[in-house]
């Protein structure tokens, strides 16, 4: 009884405040300026299958993919047996399922318990990877501190999942062993069990099944209301994110309708400059480009809080590969962080609440969107398409468009477009010469 | 042998119109390597006798390096204006030998009301061939050669071109040798996103430099690209390695035509 009452708060409270966060978040995301990404709904159902749930883009390289590919199967699979554990868990019963399934729950169990070695296996060498191989990407200066924590402690918690998991079912073999004889015949458990706790009291037996499961099941909620602290959301929104993706060629960048007005405005020979303009008199003032979270889209807020920090893009980037500042992740954290503010200063003093803060200068420097040669390699390379360019040109346009900084050169470069027709300063008479030159 | 171009002017004085018109970019009209370029497709559109013009002085940047750059008021003046020369000559096919004025054309004048056919040289140079109009009557020029290709960002990654190119490639007596990052994985050469108008940020190498590295450590005697600035900044690597005794950087177009005896 007093069992069944913990594992109901724990139920409800575990899911509760995860709920919240989660609710808390999608209001940030929602701070967003909107973007139309419904349209082609076939399409995007594709691109979702194919990206998220078949992790297409994880396979460009190999031996990382693999490794992801069992912890990504044991996670959704193991979703399976939480379903007795919670059944289990409300009605104080044992194993629900084990009778009415016979043989079929013999082989989910035994799939179940493969997968978790399986997830073993890459989680001990993703650990090794990020702490004694040194991989340069995990070893980044964006790494520091609070985000190589997190990598750890994800793959710790992994790590003692699991450990849980062979707990409970070992101990429980054993159990059935010394009481009836029989075995479930379990893929590993059926041998661990026998290997690990041979001998022990059928007391003391119980007592390890009993804080297999419980540790199991508070491992699970722990992790759950982890993720929205941590960079590994990415389980679950690089579901909606691919859905959401950007279906267009990687080479367009988006149109800026409210310049297309002016300049059409400018080039209507017939427009009156002086007419007192005839929009709507209600509509905010927007700026141009981005210089906080709230002028980007919804979408590039999504993308940040998508992301896991795994830094393909980085490592495909030329401007990082050659020791400049930028780097795509770094865009991307620092998006991230400074929503979760942005939306914490709103709950707490109100939407208009301004901290004097902004992600362009406090969070992303000049130097690193200037660096940025718009190649497209960090989109190409995100395995859950996550856009970094796009974040770069709105916060260069908000630097050109409402400051006019820039570097120098591109400050002529622009000015000889406009007198010349060509970034160069050559006459635009002379565009044919090269026909008649030798 | 003279080169024959005729502009949409002079098309539509004759009340003629063309079937592409060559857009040939800033970089292709004004720059003295990428001039060289230019004139090879123009050589190979004469010999293919392809209904083509150009526009001529009316002819002006798509806007490209100031959208990257951040200004999308100067891209949009410039987008308006050509759309407005395009349309007044009933423009329906474009044909370019720069991805970045390629991408612009094909992706960002469509929502300002510019609606092309829009395709790089290497896909028209591709079906030229294909169609039997384009004989490579000295295919041996390149016999026993290594040309390895660099795939510009905007052809590639922005547009999904990586096959044009290489099909043109295989077709010279070479071998084909691939970079160790290629296609979607290609390395930028530095140029893209406006960096072309300045200096690099503070680093500890030049991206050129490191791409160029990684193209001579292919072995190959020629590094083809479809791009005129990739070619700049190419060119300017093999320099920088002291290598320009012994490695060219060619466009495809110039591959094709010396292949054919243009």
């Amino acid at each position: 009884m007093i069992s069944t009452i913990l594992f109901i708060v724990l139920l409800v409270g575990g899911i509760g405040f995860f709920g919240w966060n989660v609710l808390k978040m999608r209001s940030n995301i929602n701070l967003g300026r909107d973007v139309n990404r419904t349209d082609r709904r076939k399409e995007r159902w594709k691109t979702m299958t194919l990206v998220a749930l078949g992790q297409k883009k994880m396979f460009s390289r190999p031996i990382p993919a693999i490794l992801h590919l069992f912890i990504y199967a044991a996670f959704v699979i193991t979703q399976i047996d939480l379903i007795e554990v919670v059944v289990d868990g409300i009605l104080d019963s044992h194993r629900i399922f084990h009778v009415p399934l016979g043989g079929l729950y013999t082989f989910i169990i035994s799939f179940i318990e493969i997968l978790s070695v399986l997830a073993l296996i890459a989680t001990i060498a993703f650990l090794s990877r990020r702490n004694l191989l040194k991989i340069p990407r995990f070893n980044m200066k964006e790494m520091n501190g609070w985000p190589k924590m997190d990598g750890n402690m994800i793959l710790f918690m992994e790590l003692i999942l699991i450990t849980f998991i062979f707990t409970m079912n070992g101990a429980d073999e054993m159990v059935l062993r010394e009481t009836t004889g029989e075995s479930y015949g379990f893929a590993i458990s059926s041998h661990l069990g026998p290997l690990l706790f041979d001998g022990l009291s059928i007391e003391t037996l119980h007592i390890l099944e009993t804080i297999g499961w419980w540790g199991h099941i508070v491992m699970v909620f722990a992790f759950l209301n982890y993720l929205p602290y941590s960079k590994h959301f990415h389980i679950l929104l690089a579901f909606p994110n691919t859905f959401y993706s950007n279906l267009e060629a990687k080479g367009k960048l988006t149109n800026m309708e409210s310049v297309t007005k002016e300049v059409k405005l400018m080039m209507d020979p017939n427009a009156d400059p002086y007419a007192t303009p005839t929009e709507d008199a209600n509509a905010v003032p927007q700026r141009f480009g981005a210089k906080d979270v709230t002028d980007l889209t919804w979408k590039n807020l999504m993308d940040s809080y998508t992301c896991t920090e795994c830094g393909r893009c980085t490592s495909s980037c030329p401007a990082n590969i050659t020791g400049k500042l930028l780097s795509p992740r770094k865009i991307m954290m620092a998006t991230r962080d400074r929503l979760v503010e942005v939306g914490e200063n709103k709950r707490k003093n109100g939407a208009d609440f301004e901290d004097g803060k902004s992600l362009l200068f406090d969070y992303i420097s000049e130097e690193e969107i200037w660096a940025c040669t718009s190649c497209n390699a960090c989109v190409q390379e995100c395995p859950v398409n996550i856009d970094p360019l796009s974040i770069i040109i709105d916060l260069r346009r908000y630097l050109v468009m409402e400051e006019s900084k820039m570097p120098t050169e591109l400050a002529g470069m622009t000015t000889n477009i406009e007198n010349n027709g060509a970034p160069w300063q050559f006459s635009p008479a002379d565009r044919l010469n090269w026909a008649n030159e030798e | 042998m003279s080169l024959i171009v005729p502009t949409m002017a002079e098309m539509m004085a004759k009340g003629e119109s063309p079937d592409y018109l060559f857009w040939v970019g800033c970089s292709g009209s004004f720059d003295d390597r990428a001039k060289k370029i230019t004139k090879a497709l123009v050589k190979i559109l004469n010999e293919c006798k392809v209904n083509f013009a150009v526009l001529g002085a009316e002819e002006s940047c798509t806007g490209d390096p100031a959208k990257r750059a951040g200004n999308e008021f100067t891209f949009q003046m410039q987008a308006m204006m050509n759309i407005q020369v395009l349309d007044a000559y009933k423009v329906k096919k474009i044909v370019t030998a720069c991805p970045h004025c390629f991408n612009t054309l094909k992706n960002e004048y469509p929502e300002l009301g510019g609606r092309y056919e829009v395709i790089h040289h290497t896909q028209l140079i591709q079906e030229l061939i294909n169609q039997g109009q384009l004989v490579l009557k000295n295919g041996g020029t390149f016999s026993g050669k290594k040309i390895t290709f660099h795939d510009p960002c905007y052809l590639g990654r922005a547009n999904d071109v990586y096959e044009a190119p290489r099909e043109l490639i295989q077709k010279l007596d070479s071998e084909l040798v691939e970079m160790k990052r290629c296609k979607t994985k290609g390395l930028c050469c530095g140029a893209g996103g406006a960096q072309m108008f300045k200096e690099a940020e503070k680093g500890d190498k030049e991206i050129n430099v490191e791409r160029t590295e990684e193209a001579l450590e292919t072995d190959a005697d020629i590094i083809a690209t479809g791009c005129p600035f990739c070619n700049t900044m190419m060119t300017d690597g093999v320099k920088l390695a002291n290598k320009e005794g012994s490695v060219e950087v060619l466009d495809v177009a110039e591959l094709i035509a010396q292949a054919a005896d243009l």
